[in-house]
Protein backbone atom coordinates (compact mmCIF):
# COMPACT_ATOMS: atom_id res chain seq x y z
CA UNK A 1 0.00 0.00 0.00
CA UNK A 2 1.59 3.33 -0.99
CA UNK A 3 2.20 5.85 1.77
CA UNK A 4 -0.11 8.48 0.29
CA UNK A 5 -3.04 6.15 -0.43
CA UNK A 6 -6.34 6.86 1.31
CA UNK A 7 -6.26 3.40 2.91
CA UNK A 8 -2.87 4.08 4.46
CA UNK A 9 -3.86 7.53 5.65
CA UNK A 10 -7.01 6.06 7.17
CA UNK A 11 -4.77 3.48 8.83
CA UNK A 12 -2.67 6.28 10.30
CA UNK A 13 -5.73 7.57 12.10
CA UNK A 14 -7.35 4.37 13.23
CA UNK A 15 -5.72 2.10 15.78
CA UNK A 16 -7.80 -0.83 14.53
CA UNK A 17 -6.58 -0.37 10.98
CA UNK A 18 -3.01 -0.19 12.14
CA UNK A 19 -3.25 -3.40 14.09
CA UNK A 20 -4.75 -5.14 11.07
CA UNK A 21 -2.03 -3.80 8.82
CA UNK A 22 0.64 -4.96 11.28
CA UNK A 23 -0.72 -8.48 11.36
CA UNK A 24 -1.00 -9.08 7.63
CA UNK A 25 1.69 -11.59 6.77
CA UNK A 26 3.16 -11.80 3.30
CA UNK A 27 5.44 -14.52 1.93
CA UNK A 28 8.48 -13.30 -0.01
CA UNK A 29 11.43 -15.04 -1.64
CA UNK A 30 15.08 -14.19 -2.24
CA UNK A 31 16.66 -12.65 -4.20
CA UNK A 32 14.72 -9.57 -3.19
CA UNK A 33 14.12 -7.52 -6.33
CA UNK A 34 13.60 -3.77 -6.32
CA UNK A 35 9.98 -4.48 -7.14
CA UNK A 36 9.54 -6.56 -3.98
CA UNK A 37 11.47 -4.14 -1.78
CA UNK A 38 9.51 -1.11 -2.94
CA UNK A 39 6.23 -2.94 -2.35
CA UNK A 40 6.97 -3.35 1.35
CA UNK A 41 6.15 -0.79 4.03
CA UNK A 42 7.36 -0.37 7.58
CA UNK A 43 5.16 -2.59 9.74
CA UNK A 44 4.58 -5.27 7.12
CA UNK A 45 5.06 -8.75 8.49
CA UNK A 46 6.79 -11.13 6.10
CA UNK A 47 7.81 -14.75 5.94
CA UNK A 48 11.08 -14.84 4.05
CA UNK A 49 12.19 -17.94 2.17
CA UNK A 50 15.42 -18.44 0.27
CA UNK A 51 19.01 -17.67 1.13
CA UNK A 52 20.39 -15.28 3.71
CA UNK A 53 24.03 -14.73 4.70
CA UNK A 54 25.16 -14.32 8.29
CA UNK A 55 27.63 -11.50 8.95
CA UNK A 56 28.26 -9.51 12.09
CA UNK A 57 30.96 -7.37 13.65
CA UNK A 58 34.30 -8.66 12.37
CA UNK A 59 32.88 -9.93 9.07
CA UNK A 60 31.55 -6.42 8.44
CA UNK A 61 34.95 -4.89 9.07
CA UNK A 62 36.50 -7.34 6.63
CA UNK A 63 33.89 -6.72 3.92
CA UNK A 64 34.32 -2.97 4.41
CA UNK A 65 38.10 -3.10 4.24
CA UNK A 66 37.96 -5.30 1.14
CA UNK A 67 35.70 -2.75 -0.52
CA UNK A 68 38.12 0.07 0.33
CA UNK A 69 40.98 -1.93 -1.16
CA UNK A 70 38.95 -2.79 -4.25
CA UNK A 71 39.17 -6.52 -3.54
CA UNK A 72 36.57 -9.05 -4.66
CA UNK A 73 34.12 -9.90 -1.88
CA UNK A 74 33.25 -13.48 -0.92
CA UNK A 75 29.57 -12.66 -1.56
CA UNK A 76 27.75 -10.71 -4.28
CA UNK A 77 26.24 -7.96 -2.16
CA UNK A 78 23.59 -7.06 -4.74
CA UNK A 79 22.13 -10.57 -4.49
CA UNK A 80 22.54 -10.87 -0.74
CA UNK A 81 20.30 -10.56 2.29
CA UNK A 82 22.65 -9.98 5.22
CA UNK A 83 21.55 -11.45 8.54
CA UNK A 84 23.32 -10.00 11.57
CA UNK A 85 23.75 -13.24 13.42
CA UNK A 86 26.13 -15.90 14.68
CA UNK A 87 24.57 -19.25 15.55
CA UNK A 88 25.39 -21.46 18.49
CA UNK A 89 27.33 -24.61 17.42
CA UNK A 90 25.51 -27.29 15.46
CA UNK A 91 24.93 -30.44 17.53
CA UNK A 92 25.25 -33.83 15.80
CA UNK A 93 22.41 -34.67 13.38
CA UNK A 94 21.11 -31.10 13.50
CA UNK A 95 21.09 -28.52 10.70
CA UNK A 96 22.12 -25.65 12.95
CA UNK A 97 22.21 -24.61 16.61
CA UNK A 98 20.10 -21.75 17.90
CA UNK A 99 20.10 -18.61 15.79
CA UNK A 100 18.65 -15.14 16.02
CA UNK A 101 19.50 -11.52 15.32
CA UNK A 102 22.20 -9.51 17.06
CA UNK A 103 21.88 -5.75 17.64
CA UNK A 104 22.28 -3.92 14.34
CA UNK A 105 23.73 -0.54 15.33
CA UNK A 106 27.22 -2.02 15.64
CA UNK A 107 27.16 -2.60 11.89
CA UNK A 108 26.04 0.99 11.18
CA UNK A 109 29.54 2.32 10.59
CA UNK A 110 30.07 -0.15 7.73
CA UNK A 111 26.55 -0.35 6.32
CA UNK A 112 26.32 2.79 4.10
CA UNK A 113 29.42 1.64 2.20
CA UNK A 114 27.95 -1.84 1.79
CA UNK A 115 24.65 -0.37 0.53
CA UNK A 116 26.54 1.88 -1.90
CA UNK A 117 28.23 -1.28 -3.13
CA UNK A 118 24.98 -3.11 -3.86
CA UNK A 119 23.54 -4.43 -0.58
CA UNK A 120 19.78 -4.02 -0.46
CA UNK A 121 18.45 -6.10 2.41
CA UNK A 122 19.44 -6.57 6.05
CA UNK A 123 18.02 -8.49 8.99
CA UNK A 124 18.79 -7.57 12.60
CA UNK A 125 17.28 -6.01 15.68
CA UNK A 126 17.26 -2.47 17.02
CA UNK A 127 17.59 1.04 15.63
CA UNK A 128 19.79 2.11 12.72
CA UNK A 129 21.76 5.34 12.49
CA UNK A 130 20.49 8.31 10.45
CA UNK A 131 23.32 7.59 7.96
CA UNK A 132 22.07 4.04 7.42
CA UNK A 133 18.45 5.18 7.03
CA UNK A 134 19.62 7.80 4.53
CA UNK A 135 21.49 5.14 2.52
CA UNK A 136 18.40 2.88 2.68
CA UNK A 137 16.30 5.70 1.19
CA UNK A 138 18.83 6.72 -1.43
CA UNK A 139 19.39 3.20 -2.75
CA UNK A 140 15.93 1.73 -2.12
CA UNK A 141 17.10 -0.83 0.39
CA UNK A 142 15.23 -2.42 3.30
CA UNK A 143 15.90 -3.30 6.93
CA UNK A 144 13.95 -6.15 8.49
CA UNK A 145 13.67 -6.77 12.20
CA UNK A 146 13.64 -10.23 13.71
CA UNK A 147 12.62 -10.88 17.31
CA UNK A 148 15.68 -11.21 19.51
CA UNK A 149 15.98 -14.08 21.95
CA UNK A 150 13.76 -16.63 20.20
CA UNK A 151 16.69 -18.47 18.68
CA UNK A 152 15.51 -22.03 19.30
CA UNK A 153 12.26 -21.22 17.51
CA UNK A 154 13.96 -19.40 14.62
CA UNK A 155 16.40 -22.23 14.06
CA UNK A 156 13.44 -24.41 13.02
CA UNK A 157 13.15 -22.28 9.85
CA UNK A 158 16.73 -23.01 8.79
CA UNK A 159 16.95 -25.94 6.40
CA UNK A 160 20.57 -25.81 5.24
CA UNK A 161 23.84 -24.16 6.28
CA UNK A 162 26.96 -23.64 4.18
CA UNK A 163 30.19 -21.99 5.29
CA UNK A 164 31.06 -19.24 2.80
CA UNK A 165 33.97 -17.20 4.17
CA UNK A 166 36.11 -16.15 7.13
CA UNK A 167 35.91 -19.54 8.82
CA UNK A 168 38.69 -18.43 11.19
CA UNK A 169 36.05 -16.26 12.89
CA UNK A 170 34.24 -19.31 14.27
CA UNK A 171 30.65 -18.34 15.07
CA UNK A 172 31.18 -14.99 13.31
CA UNK A 173 32.04 -16.56 9.92
CA UNK A 174 29.85 -15.81 6.91
CA UNK A 175 27.41 -18.68 6.40
CA UNK A 176 24.73 -19.12 3.78
CA UNK A 177 21.48 -20.21 5.38
CA UNK A 178 18.63 -21.64 3.38
CA UNK A 179 15.52 -20.60 5.24
CA UNK A 180 11.82 -21.28 4.91
CA UNK A 181 9.27 -18.85 6.29
CA UNK A 182 11.68 -16.79 8.35
CA UNK A 183 9.39 -14.50 10.42
CA UNK A 184 10.39 -10.83 9.97
CA UNK A 185 8.88 -7.38 10.15
CA UNK A 186 9.85 -4.37 8.03
CA UNK A 187 11.49 -1.79 10.33
CA UNK A 188 12.91 0.71 7.82
CA UNK A 189 11.30 0.59 4.39
CA UNK A 190 12.76 2.01 1.17
CA UNK A 191 11.20 5.37 1.96
CA UNK A 192 13.00 5.53 5.29
CA UNK A 193 9.92 5.07 7.49
CA UNK A 194 10.82 3.72 10.93
CA UNK A 195 8.54 1.21 12.63
CA UNK A 196 10.22 1.40 16.05
CA UNK A 197 9.73 5.16 16.09
CA UNK A 198 6.10 5.12 14.97
CA UNK A 199 4.99 2.19 17.15
CA UNK A 200 6.76 3.23 20.34
CA UNK A 201 5.38 6.75 20.04
CA UNK A 202 1.89 5.29 19.80
CA UNK A 203 2.20 3.52 23.16
CA UNK A 204 4.14 6.17 25.07
CA UNK A 205 2.24 7.70 27.98
CA UNK B 1 46.32 -30.96 68.98
CA UNK B 2 48.16 -27.96 67.60
CA UNK B 3 46.13 -25.06 66.23
CA UNK B 4 46.68 -26.02 62.62
CA UNK B 5 45.47 -29.58 63.10
CA UNK B 6 42.43 -28.36 65.00
CA UNK B 7 41.59 -25.89 62.26
CA UNK B 8 41.94 -28.59 59.62
CA UNK B 9 39.60 -30.93 61.48
CA UNK B 10 36.78 -28.33 61.53
CA UNK B 11 37.15 -27.51 57.84
CA UNK B 12 34.84 -29.13 55.32
CA UNK B 13 36.68 -30.41 52.28
CA UNK B 14 35.27 -29.86 48.82
CA UNK B 15 37.10 -31.29 45.86
CA UNK B 16 37.56 -29.10 42.79
CA UNK B 17 36.22 -31.95 40.62
CA UNK B 18 32.81 -31.40 42.21
CA UNK B 19 33.07 -27.70 41.50
CA UNK B 20 33.88 -28.27 37.81
CA UNK B 21 31.04 -30.74 37.42
CA UNK B 22 28.56 -28.41 39.11
CA UNK B 23 29.58 -25.38 37.04
CA UNK B 24 29.29 -27.35 33.80
CA UNK B 25 25.80 -28.54 34.68
CA UNK B 26 24.66 -25.07 35.76
CA UNK B 27 25.75 -23.34 32.55
CA UNK B 28 24.14 -25.93 30.29
CA UNK B 29 20.93 -25.80 32.32
CA UNK B 30 20.86 -22.01 32.53
CA UNK B 31 21.24 -21.73 28.77
CA UNK B 32 18.51 -24.20 27.91
CA UNK B 33 15.92 -23.99 30.69
CA UNK B 34 14.41 -20.58 31.40
CA UNK B 35 13.61 -19.99 35.08
CA UNK B 36 10.01 -20.51 36.18
CA UNK B 37 9.91 -17.00 37.61
CA UNK B 38 10.81 -15.53 34.20
CA UNK B 39 8.31 -17.71 32.33
CA UNK B 40 5.66 -16.75 34.89
CA UNK B 41 6.48 -13.06 34.44
CA UNK B 42 6.26 -13.43 30.65
CA UNK B 43 2.84 -15.09 30.95
CA UNK B 44 1.69 -12.31 33.22
CA UNK B 45 3.05 -9.77 30.71
CA UNK B 46 1.06 -11.50 27.95
CA UNK B 47 -2.12 -11.13 29.99
CA UNK B 48 -1.67 -7.40 30.43
CA UNK B 49 -0.11 -6.44 27.08
CA UNK B 50 -2.60 -4.47 24.98
CA UNK B 51 -0.67 -4.30 21.71
CA UNK B 52 -1.53 -7.13 19.32
CA UNK B 53 2.03 -7.20 18.01
CA UNK B 54 3.33 -7.14 21.58
CA UNK B 55 1.15 -10.14 22.43
CA UNK B 56 2.43 -12.04 19.40
CA UNK B 57 6.04 -11.33 20.39
CA UNK B 58 5.42 -12.50 23.96
CA UNK B 59 3.74 -15.67 22.70
CA UNK B 60 6.77 -16.41 20.52
CA UNK B 61 9.13 -15.79 23.44
CA UNK B 62 7.17 -18.25 25.61
CA UNK B 63 6.98 -20.79 22.77
CA UNK B 64 10.74 -20.44 22.24
CA UNK B 65 11.47 -21.17 25.91
CA UNK B 66 9.35 -24.31 25.59
CA UNK B 67 11.14 -25.49 22.42
CA UNK B 68 14.58 -24.81 23.93
CA UNK B 69 13.69 -26.80 27.05
CA UNK B 70 12.21 -29.75 25.14
CA UNK B 71 14.96 -29.94 22.52
CA UNK B 72 17.75 -29.05 24.96
CA UNK B 73 18.80 -26.16 22.73
CA UNK B 74 20.11 -22.75 23.80
CA UNK B 75 17.19 -20.36 24.40
CA UNK B 76 19.25 -17.66 22.68
CA UNK B 77 22.21 -18.07 20.32
CA UNK B 78 24.11 -15.63 22.51
CA UNK B 79 24.95 -17.98 25.34
CA UNK B 80 26.80 -15.15 26.97
CA UNK B 81 29.82 -14.27 28.96
CA UNK B 82 30.10 -16.79 31.79
CA UNK B 83 29.48 -14.75 34.93
CA UNK B 84 29.86 -16.73 38.14
CA UNK B 85 28.98 -15.64 41.65
CA UNK B 86 30.55 -17.75 44.38
CA UNK B 87 29.72 -17.68 48.06
CA UNK B 88 32.53 -19.53 49.75
CA UNK B 89 31.95 -20.55 53.35
CA UNK B 90 35.01 -19.70 55.44
CA UNK B 91 35.00 -23.21 56.89
CA UNK B 92 35.42 -24.77 53.46
CA UNK B 93 38.75 -26.15 52.37
CA UNK B 94 39.02 -26.47 48.60
CA UNK B 95 41.13 -29.51 47.75
CA UNK B 96 42.32 -31.14 44.55
CA UNK B 97 43.28 -27.96 42.77
CA UNK B 98 42.59 -24.28 42.47
CA UNK B 99 39.01 -22.96 42.81
CA UNK B 100 39.27 -20.42 39.99
CA UNK B 101 40.72 -22.99 37.57
CA UNK B 102 38.04 -25.53 38.55
CA UNK B 103 35.26 -23.04 37.78
CA UNK B 104 36.81 -22.14 34.43
CA UNK B 105 37.19 -25.81 33.53
CA UNK B 106 33.45 -26.22 34.22
CA UNK B 107 32.69 -23.29 31.92
CA UNK B 108 34.98 -24.67 29.21
CA UNK B 109 33.31 -28.10 29.35
CA UNK B 110 29.80 -26.61 29.38
CA UNK B 111 30.42 -24.46 26.31
CA UNK B 112 32.19 -27.23 24.40
CA UNK B 113 30.07 -30.23 25.29
CA UNK B 114 26.81 -28.32 25.60
CA UNK B 115 27.10 -26.79 22.10
CA UNK B 116 26.98 -23.30 23.54
CA UNK B 117 28.37 -20.41 21.53
CA UNK B 118 31.85 -19.23 22.40
CA UNK B 119 31.42 -15.47 22.51
CA UNK B 120 34.62 -14.17 24.12
CA UNK B 121 37.38 -12.42 22.19
CA UNK B 122 40.50 -10.28 22.49
CA UNK B 123 39.37 -6.64 22.78
CA UNK B 124 41.90 -5.41 20.20
CA UNK B 125 42.27 -8.20 17.62
CA UNK B 126 38.68 -9.50 18.22
CA UNK B 127 40.13 -13.01 17.95
CA UNK B 128 37.88 -15.56 19.66
CA UNK B 129 39.41 -17.29 22.70
CA UNK B 130 37.51 -20.42 21.50
CA UNK B 131 36.52 -21.72 24.94
CA UNK B 132 34.37 -18.84 26.24
CA UNK B 133 37.06 -18.08 28.80
CA UNK B 134 37.95 -16.15 30.83
CA UNK B 135 34.88 -16.37 33.01
CA UNK B 136 33.89 -13.38 35.14
CA UNK B 137 34.11 -14.71 38.69
CA UNK B 138 33.01 -12.88 41.83
CA UNK B 139 33.84 -14.55 45.15
CA UNK B 140 32.37 -13.59 48.51
CA UNK B 141 33.68 -15.20 51.67
CA UNK B 142 30.71 -15.97 53.92
CA UNK B 143 30.06 -17.75 57.21
CA UNK B 144 29.57 -21.50 57.22
CA UNK B 145 30.90 -24.56 55.48
CA UNK B 146 29.01 -24.51 52.22
CA UNK B 147 29.91 -23.42 48.71
CA UNK B 148 27.21 -21.70 46.70
CA UNK B 149 27.72 -21.30 42.97
CA UNK B 150 25.52 -19.13 40.76
CA UNK B 151 25.97 -19.39 36.99
CA UNK B 152 24.76 -16.43 34.98
CA UNK B 153 25.31 -16.45 31.22
CA UNK B 154 25.07 -12.77 30.26
CA UNK B 155 24.30 -11.73 26.69
CA UNK B 156 26.22 -8.93 25.01
CA UNK B 157 23.30 -7.02 23.52
CA UNK B 158 21.71 -6.07 26.82
CA UNK B 159 25.08 -5.64 28.54
CA UNK B 160 25.99 -3.04 25.88
CA UNK B 161 22.96 -0.97 26.90
CA UNK B 162 24.05 -0.85 30.53
CA UNK B 163 25.65 2.19 32.14
CA UNK B 164 27.13 3.59 35.35
CA UNK B 165 27.32 7.19 36.49
CA UNK B 166 28.74 9.02 39.46
CA UNK B 167 25.92 11.40 40.34
CA UNK B 168 26.35 14.27 42.77
CA UNK B 169 24.53 13.98 46.11
CA UNK B 170 22.36 16.94 45.10
CA UNK B 171 20.94 14.89 42.22
CA UNK B 172 19.09 12.79 44.81
CA UNK B 173 16.37 10.25 44.14
CA UNK B 174 15.05 12.23 41.17
CA UNK B 175 18.52 12.19 39.60
CA UNK B 176 18.74 8.42 40.08
CA UNK B 177 15.34 7.86 38.47
CA UNK B 178 16.21 10.17 35.58
CA UNK B 179 19.45 8.30 34.88
CA UNK B 180 17.76 4.88 34.97
CA UNK B 181 14.95 6.07 32.71
CA UNK B 182 17.35 7.70 30.24
CA UNK B 183 19.44 4.54 30.08
CA UNK B 184 16.41 2.34 29.35
CA UNK B 185 14.91 4.86 26.94
CA UNK B 186 18.04 5.22 24.85
CA UNK B 187 18.42 1.42 24.76
CA UNK B 188 15.05 1.21 22.99
CA UNK B 189 14.62 -2.02 21.06
CA UNK B 190 18.31 -2.96 21.31
CA UNK B 191 18.45 -5.05 24.52
CA UNK B 192 15.56 -7.40 23.56
CA UNK B 193 12.67 -6.10 25.67
CA UNK B 194 10.81 -6.95 27.82
CA UNK B 195 13.86 -6.40 29.97
CA UNK B 196 14.78 -6.71 33.61
CA UNK B 197 16.53 -3.66 35.01
CA UNK B 198 19.14 -4.21 37.69
CA UNK B 199 20.17 -1.08 39.57
CA UNK B 200 23.00 -0.61 42.06
CA UNK B 201 22.89 2.54 44.17
CA UNK B 202 25.74 3.62 46.45
CA UNK B 203 29.03 2.00 47.35
CA UNK B 204 31.81 2.84 44.94
CA UNK B 205 31.90 2.81 41.15
CA UNK B 206 32.66 -0.93 40.92
CA UNK B 207 30.44 -1.87 43.86
CA UNK B 208 27.45 -0.14 42.27
CA UNK B 209 28.06 -2.20 39.10
CA UNK B 210 28.34 -5.48 41.04
CA UNK B 211 25.15 -4.65 42.97
CA UNK B 212 23.34 -3.90 39.70
CA UNK B 213 24.34 -7.29 38.36
CA UNK B 214 23.46 -9.10 41.59
CA UNK B 215 20.08 -7.37 41.53
CA UNK B 216 19.37 -9.36 38.34
CA UNK B 217 19.62 -12.59 40.31
CA UNK B 218 16.56 -11.77 42.39
CA UNK B 219 13.48 -13.80 41.38
CA UNK B 220 11.39 -11.74 38.95
CA UNK B 221 8.45 -10.16 40.72
CA UNK B 222 10.09 -10.04 44.13
CA UNK B 223 10.57 -6.51 45.51
CA UNK B 224 13.48 -5.26 47.62
CA UNK B 225 12.55 -6.37 51.13
CA UNK B 226 15.38 -4.64 52.96
CA UNK B 227 14.37 -1.03 52.46
CA UNK B 228 10.83 0.30 51.92
CA UNK B 229 12.19 3.42 50.19
CA UNK B 230 13.92 1.23 47.63
CA UNK B 231 10.81 -0.88 47.12
CA UNK B 232 8.88 2.31 46.37
CA UNK B 233 11.44 3.47 43.81
CA UNK B 234 11.35 0.03 42.14
CA UNK B 235 7.57 0.33 41.72
CA UNK B 236 7.72 3.89 40.41
CA UNK B 237 10.53 3.15 37.98
CA UNK B 238 8.78 0.04 36.62
CA UNK B 239 5.71 2.13 35.87
CA UNK B 240 7.73 4.93 34.24
CA UNK B 241 9.67 2.44 32.13
CA UNK B 242 6.52 0.72 30.95
CA UNK B 243 5.08 4.12 30.08
CA UNK B 244 7.93 4.59 27.59
CA UNK B 245 5.93 2.44 25.16
CA UNK B 246 8.98 0.54 23.83
CA UNK B 247 7.12 -2.74 24.23
CA UNK B 248 8.04 -6.36 23.46
CA UNK B 249 10.88 -6.50 20.86
CA UNK B 250 10.67 -2.70 20.72
CA UNK B 251 7.60 -2.90 18.48
CA UNK B 252 5.49 -0.82 20.84
CA UNK B 253 3.34 -1.86 23.77
CA UNK B 254 2.64 -1.71 27.46
CA UNK B 255 5.30 -4.13 28.63
CA UNK B 256 8.86 -2.84 28.31
CA UNK B 257 10.21 -4.23 31.58
CA UNK B 258 9.25 -7.25 33.65
CA UNK B 259 10.93 -5.93 36.78
CA UNK B 260 13.17 -3.26 38.26
CA UNK B 261 15.42 -4.68 40.96
CA UNK B 262 17.45 -2.27 43.05
CA UNK B 263 20.23 -3.02 45.52
CA UNK B 264 21.52 -0.21 47.70
CA UNK B 265 24.30 0.47 50.21
CA UNK B 266 25.82 3.57 51.82
CA UNK B 267 28.32 5.61 49.84
CA UNK B 268 30.96 8.34 50.26
CA UNK B 269 29.70 11.73 51.47
CA UNK B 270 30.83 13.21 48.14
CA UNK B 271 29.21 10.61 45.87
CA UNK B 272 26.05 9.04 44.58
CA UNK B 273 27.13 6.13 42.36
CA UNK B 274 24.40 4.56 40.23
CA UNK B 275 24.76 1.57 37.91
CA UNK B 276 22.11 0.22 35.56
CA UNK B 277 22.57 -3.32 34.31
CA UNK B 278 20.06 -4.26 31.65
CA UNK B 279 19.02 -7.89 31.20
CA UNK B 280 17.14 -9.15 28.14
CA UNK B 281 14.03 -11.32 28.52
CA UNK B 282 16.26 -14.41 28.34
CA UNK B 283 17.18 -13.83 31.97
CA UNK B 284 19.32 -16.83 32.79
CA UNK B 285 20.80 -17.92 36.08
CA UNK B 286 20.99 -21.22 37.93
CA UNK B 287 22.51 -21.99 41.28
CA UNK B 288 23.57 -24.87 43.43
CA UNK B 289 25.00 -25.42 46.88
CA UNK B 290 27.83 -27.86 47.50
Amino acid sequence: MPMHSPEFLAGQESGMMKEKKMNKVRSIKTPLTEEVITSLNAGDMVLLSGEVYTARDVAHRRLYESLLKGEKLPVDLSQTVLFYAAPSPTPPKKVIGSIGPTTSYRMDFFTPKLIESGLRAMIGKGNRSPEVVEAIKKHKAIYFGAIGGIAALMSQSVKKVELIAYDDLGPEAIRKLTVINFPLVVINDFQGNDLYFSEQRKWRI
Amino acid sequence: MDTETKARSTLRRINTKRVTKAVKKLFIEANTVLGEDVVGALRHALSREESETGKQVLQKIIENADIACRKKMPICQDTGLAVVFVELGQDVHIVGGELHAAIEEGVRQAYNEGYLRKSVCDPFTRKNTTDNLPAIIHVDIVAGSRLKIIAMPKGGGSENCSAAKMLTPSAGIDGIKKFVLETVSSAGANPCPPIIVGVGIGGSLEQACVMAKKALLRPVGEQNRVDERVEQIEKELLESINNLGIGPAGLGGRVTALAVNIEMMPCHIASLPVAVNIQCHVARHKETIL
